[in-house]
């Protein structure tokens, strides 16, 4: 603590000594095993490769290859199109998603609103159901000659939809993503609004301000920080896709096993056994989500936060 | 402001605020039966055995036995691997999120609440942990685990699973708001020692927080997929979500597995729902909100 006793002591609570070093010891081992080396390890393999030397023996030797694995990633087609389908997926998912949660907490804190338990349970329980699970119930309900949806089309005599096409399955991985995470946000909104002072929307009110009105100009930018928050885990959310659409795999020709770029990096790894082009394909991603979740971040701050930060 | 004059009257344009209440009544109701159809699908579907599944109407239950052929057959598929998945869910989630919440609280009693030389350093590492997604470290975590010999194993799935930084953040913002310095400041004088003092003064208000941390962390790890699906090849260290997966992909071949799949999924989905419906109340969801200032 040499560090701690040679500056001058000028707020009492430095008088801890060791124990907030103590303290954090746990979590900061785990954090160095877990999440420091992994990303230390992988950044390292990602600049080398195995190579076959020594001719007619065909002895395998790992060797420092430099950048070519990222090269490799980046020229691979299967890694662009499950990018292009990632970023799809992840327009379609976060302001829909958003938008609709936003909705609900507004009707769900609007004067009038009934069953208010039964609707927010209601729409808040898929939270619950895990993405694989959810998906291969929403499998069955997508399913062709299984699903009631396409049964109640042909009913009343309307074309069944295909859900599993290569056209719309982009779709119907985004309604899994969207039912299973809706909820969630929906309830940490409509406790965002639940915080704000009555006396606000009653004075608006006697104001002759419209329940509209009060909703968009008084309520949404009070709630502009818990609308941040709720809006960069959805969006780190919908980067890492993965189980929705590994499940409803078996189920349909649409979905191919390079379809979002973990089920690629899976693929190299795991199938392919290049762990090296999957750990640079690794070490591009999470940097590309940190740059996205970091530049919304801080544009998104700056607006709503002003001079809170 | 006069809000008690205000509170006293009667809602204004009260014709006018009846029809946006049916409607906004109506959408909600709409929305949550949406929400709820594919659960409802699964409750009926579990009561249909392989010959009803796919002939009988999906929205009526069948009452021939298929319930009871689902669990009995779900129960003894290879020598009831299922109650082993559903142990191993639990001990997972269980002793993952438990040990989680024990190292967030105090990470985050020690950021919040002591100055300290790398304090902000370490703020900021943790921060950066916080976006960057989990599940593009569970490939570099796998490489690290087989270094180790770990792979396959119970620790393999466990330890990554304690570390939550984002419950690290939390636990920070929770305790400056809710740890009174003062009460620390007395303690203090009055000679208590440093762990003394967590103990007493620091942790009884982060209850709620910390109940608000287990409820997040223990449906992250319950439903987390890829890290065991990547982990663990042996079938009996499986959590439900790989087991069930599994089962998915054999029924591609043997159809007669999908309706011990739905009553797997059904099964798997009840404990939950149970668990939210008991805790809900004691959770703190303005804390995530970012209510909470720090």
């Amino acid at each position: 603590m040499a560090v701690l006793a040679a500056r001058p002591v000028s707020k009492p609570r430095r008088l801890g000594g060791a124990a907030p070093y103590v303290l954090l010891v746990p979590a900061l081992v785990l954090l160095v095993l877990f999440l420091i080396i992994p990303i230390g390890y992988t950044v390292y393999l990602s600049l080398r490769a195995s190579r076959v030397t020594g001719g007619g023996l065909g002895l395998r030797k790992e060797s420092f290859v430099g950048l070519a694995n990222y090269v490799g990633a980046i020229t691979d087609s299967a890694y662009a199109h499950s990018v292009v389908r990632m970023l799809g997926y992840g327009v379609v998912v976060v302001p829909t998603m958003l938008g609709l949660a936003l909705l609900f907490a507004l009707l769900l804190d609007s004067r009038g609103a009934r069953l208010k338990s039964f609707t927010r349970l209601g729409i808040f329980l898929p939270y619950a159901v895990p993405g694989v699970i959810a998906s291969l119930l929403w499998g069955f309900l997508y399913l062709p000659g299984v699903s009631p949806i396409r049964a109640a089309f042909e009913a009343v005599g309307l074309p069944a939809p295909d859900f599993l096409g290569a056209g719309s399955v982009l779709f119907s991985v985004a309604n899994i993503g969207i039912w299973g995470g809706v909820g969630f946000n929906m309830i940490v909104l409509y406790t965002a609004l639940r915080g704000l002072p009555s006396e606000l929307d009653d004075a608006a009110r006697v104001d002759g301000a419209s329940e509209l009105q009060i909703a968009l100009r008084i309520k949404v930018p009070l709630i502009a920080p818990a609308l941040v928050m709720t809006g960069i885990f959805s969006l780190i959310a919908s980067l890492q896709v993965f189980s929705e659409p590994s499940t409803l795999q078996p189920l349909t020709d649409s979905i191919s096993f390079t379809w979002v770029p973990l089920m690629t990096i899976y693929r190299d790894a795991f199938v392919n056994n290049d762990i090296y082009t999957a750990a640079a394909a690794s070490v591009m991603l999470a940097i590309g989500t940190l740059a996205v979740s970091l530049t919304v971040l801080s544009f998104l701050q700056k607006r709503a936060f002003g001079e809170d930060r | 402001m006069s809000t008690t004059a205000v509170l006293e009257r009667t809602t204004p344009k009260l014709q006018s605020a009846a029809r946006p209440r049916y409607v906004s009544t109506a959408i909600l109701v709409l929305v949550a039966l949406y929400c709820l159809l594919p659960v409802a699908w699964v409750v009926i579907a579990a009561t249909k055995g392989p010959e009803d599944l796919f002939t009988t109407f999906s929205f009526w239950p069948s009452f021939n036995g298929g319930f009871g052929y689902n669990l009995s057959h779900l129960l003894e598929f290879r020598d009831g691997i299922f109650w082993k998945w559903a142990l191993n869910s639990l001990l997972y989630a269980g002793a993952g999120s438990l040990l989680s919440v024990v190292i967030s609280v105090t990470a985050g009693y020690a950021l919040a609440k002591y100055k300290f030389s790398g304090r902000e350093a370490i703020f900021r590492c943790i921060l950066a942990g916080v976006l960057v997604p989990q599940i593009t470290l569970a490939v570099p975590q796998y490489l690290l685990m087989s270094k180790l010999g770990l792979v396959n194993s119970y620790w393999s799935v466990l330890l990554p699973s304690i570390i939550s930084p984002y419950c690290i953040y939390l636990s920070r913002i929770y305790a400056s708001a809710v740890v009174s310095d003062d009460m620390l400041e007395a303690g203090r004088i009055d000679g208590a020692g440093e762990y003394r003092l967590a103990w007493s003064i620091g942790i009884p208000p982060m209850v709620p927080g910390m109940v608000t941390i287990f409820l997040l962390q223990f449906v992250a790890i319950w439903n987390n997929f890829l890290l065991p699906y990547i982990m663990i090849s042996d079938d009996r260290h499986f959590p439900m979500t790989v087991g069930l997966f599994s089962m998915l992909n054999q029924g591609a071949s043997q159809p007669a597995l999908y309706s011990l799949v739905i009553m797997g999924a059904f099964l798997s989905v009840l404990p939950l729902i149970a668990l939210f419906l008991f805790l809900q109340r004691y959770w703190r969801i303005d804390l995530v909100s970012g209510a909470v200032k720090g």
